[in-house]
């Protein structure tokens, strides 16, 4: 396998008292993509909410792309660049279009000039299929659309990582499959990527690894095949029978 | 297989629609919505008539003093408003520099008037004008003693005039002022989280009575002898402090609307914290609380009557400093100029919240 681009060692986290991740040990390769599946309240969001620092951990070490993820400010600010996320509520800024969404952070953050940026928007915006939508504002847009553009929004900055945080579980059942299907192309292209879902199709289809999370810990990783037929583990085996 | 096909769409009954319909909803209901309407039209009718008459019909419109108001039936006293119009703007301001305040007054029309209005062109030209040059040009045209222009202290000035400089310095000031407040009370630093709620609560706790006070009468006595703040100066101090502590609470109440996934969505892109507030933040949150925020305004607008009991004569001081002209004392004069005032303040006012609302639907990105 090529060369190890997030490298999560004994990685433990607490709200508070509460012990939310306990002793992760995780390496992800680049190009790999990762599904990551437990009941809620496991930590898996936040688990990858520590991989661009939304959330800080209090032991342990996070290595993405040779870069330590610790207090220094400077090192922060290129990891977000380098990851990208998408939410699961899309959280994307009402008050701007959806071609402003994706044009800001190349502009601001990477000092592009506008007509660059806007023109990298509308790339990314063809590739996630929605380019007539550029100048609408978010609240007119479906939510497969909203969340379409966040995954193009994310795009903009030219990502080495993806971070997804259940990006279906808010959109009725018809809009799940054009957000899917971006995603999956995304993957085929060969994009490394992390998410946090309960779409088990697409995890069969997708993944290299599936990982079970529960009470903030690693139960069972596997290939997608080995996983959903012949999980090691009984906890893991009552998730399943209650998710497929 | 049968082809389902939705049915078409009918128009609604035509006694629901229009303005029939409107009418039928709104006005006359049920019998007792038909009484109140019945009872509100002829009290509007009743009241209309009453003011008419008096601002009107009984009214005296020109004269060159108190008699012209001593009619049996009188109504408004229009000629007290006339003679004195000159004061009532500038206040003492000497007649042959009331130019300046003219000049200063356009300038400050021609600023604002293409900053309001959307589709002007030359904006950040325009807002360098208004923020940059504009201020210096009022002071040095007001007070004067530069490029030959006659010194005029601020003790001279009076009316309109006044009220304008208070209430567009504490307006200018306090927008500024307020969101960095707000901002610093929600700060992750302690230093200056304690400095804003502790200015804020303080200032807030007092009123502004107090606070112009304050400004006039105590803060003489801090500063070392030969030292000497304008009195006026002193006071637009005061009501931009006071104004701007308002105005946190109002920003404030827009930055907690702003939901979590708003930070974070521009933390993942690697925004830092005053990029997030000025291009992602701000925005949504002063355009939330556009009603709050004018109506500050509106009430410091209202508040600037207060510096007359500091000796300053804005707009309602000088029109009750003249109610003691006894060339001009009339049962009709008192009301005359009270009605008078309050128009002026109700004019300024009214055009504020109507823009307000003018904003607010224009800023709105929520329709579907």
């Amino acid at each position: 396998m090529s060369e190890k681009i997030i490298r999560i060692q004994n990685l433990n986290k607490w709200f508070g008292n509460f012990h939310v991740l306990r002793d992760i040990n995780l390496d992800v390769s680049s190009g790999e993509k990762i599904v990551i599946c437990g009941p809620s309240g496991s930590g898996k969001s936040t688990l990858i909410r520590c991989m661009n620092r939304l959330e800080l951990h209090q032991e342990g070490e996070i290595m993405i792309n040779g870069m330590h993820l610790d207090g220094s400010l400077k090192n922060l600010e290129e990891i977000r660049s380098e990851v990208g996320m998408v939410f699961q509520q899309f959280n994307l800024f009402p008050h701007m279009t959806v071609l402003e969404n994706c044009a800001l952070a190349p502009m601001w953050v990477r000092r592009m000039p506008r007509e660059e940026a806007e023109a990298l928007a509308h790339k990314y915006l063809t590739r996630v299929r929605i380019p007539q939508q550029a100048n609408k504002y978010p609240g007119q847009l479906s939510g497969g659309q909203q969340q379409r553009v966040a995954i193009a929004r994310a795009l903009c900055m030219n990502p080495r990582i993806m971070l997804f945080d259940e990006p279906t579980s808010a959109l009725d059942p018809e809009m799940i499959k054009e957000v899917l299907d971006v995603m999956v192309e995304l993957a085929n292209e060969g994009m490394t990527m992390i998410c946090v879902t309960h779409e088990m199709g697409f995890a069969r289809q997708v993944a290299d690894r599936v990982i079970f999370m529960d009470e903030g810990e690693i139960v069972e990783e596997n290939v997608p095949e080995a996983f959903f037929s012949n999980p090691r583990n009984e906890r893991t085996k009552l998730f399943l029978s209650q998710v497929l | 297989m049968a082809e389902w096909t939705p049915k078409p769409a009918r128009p609604a009954p035509a006694s629901t629609v229009g303005f029939v319909g409107w009418a039928r909803r709104n006005l006359f209901a049920t019998p007792g919505d038909v009484a109140l309407t019945l009872f509100g039209s002829v009290f509007i009718i009743w009241l209309g008539g009453v003011l008419i008459d008096w601002a009107f019909i009984n009214a005296s419109f020109s004269g060159d003093d108190r008699t012209a108001c001593l009619k049996p039936v009188q109504g408004a006293c229009w000629p007290f408003i006339d003679a004195k119009l000159g004061q009532f703007i500038y206040g003492r301001y000497p007649e042959a520099e009331t130019w300046r305040v003219n000049l200063v007054f356009f300038f400050g029309l021609a600023g604002l008037v293409p900053m309001l209005v959307p589709s002007a062109p030359f904006k950040s030209a325009n807002i360098f004008f208004l923020l940059g040059f504009y201020p210096v040009f009022a002071f040095v045209m007001l007070t004067g003693g530069m490029f030959g222009l006659v010194p005029v202290e601020t003790t001279d000035w009076g009316g309109l005039l006044v009220t304008l400089v208070v209430a567009v310095t504490g307006i200018a000031a306090s927008l500024p002022l307020g969101i960095l407040l707000a901002l610093g009370r929600r700060s992750k630093l302690p230093i200056i989280r304690y400095f804003c709620l502790g200015f804020i609560e303080i200032f807030r706790g007092v009123p502004l009575i107090t606070v112009l006070f304050m400004a006039s009468v105590m803060l003489p006595l801090f500063l070392p002898d030969g030292v000497n703040f304008d009195k006026l100066m002193r006071c637009l101090i005061g009501v931009a402090l006071f104004s701007s502590a308002y105005m946190a609470e109002v920003v404030r109440g827009g930055l907690q609307a702003i939901p979590k996934g708003q930070y974070e969505a521009a933390a993942a892109l690697g925004l830092g914290y005053w990029k997030t507030t000025r291009l992602i933040i701000l925005p949504q949150a002063l355009k939330l609380v556009i009603p709050g925020i004018v109506n500050t305004f509106i009430g410091l607008f209202k508040d600037t009557t207060l510096v007359l009991i500091v000796g300053l004569f804005d707009l309602l001081g000088i029109v009750q400093f003249h109610f003691t002209d006894a060339s001009w004392a009339t049962p009709e004069t008192h009301i005359t100029g009270y009605v008078f005032a309050g128009a002026v303040f109700w004019v300024f006012c009214f055009a504020m919240s109507r823009y307000s609302i003018f904003m607010e639907n224009r800023l709105s990105t929520d329709r579907q």
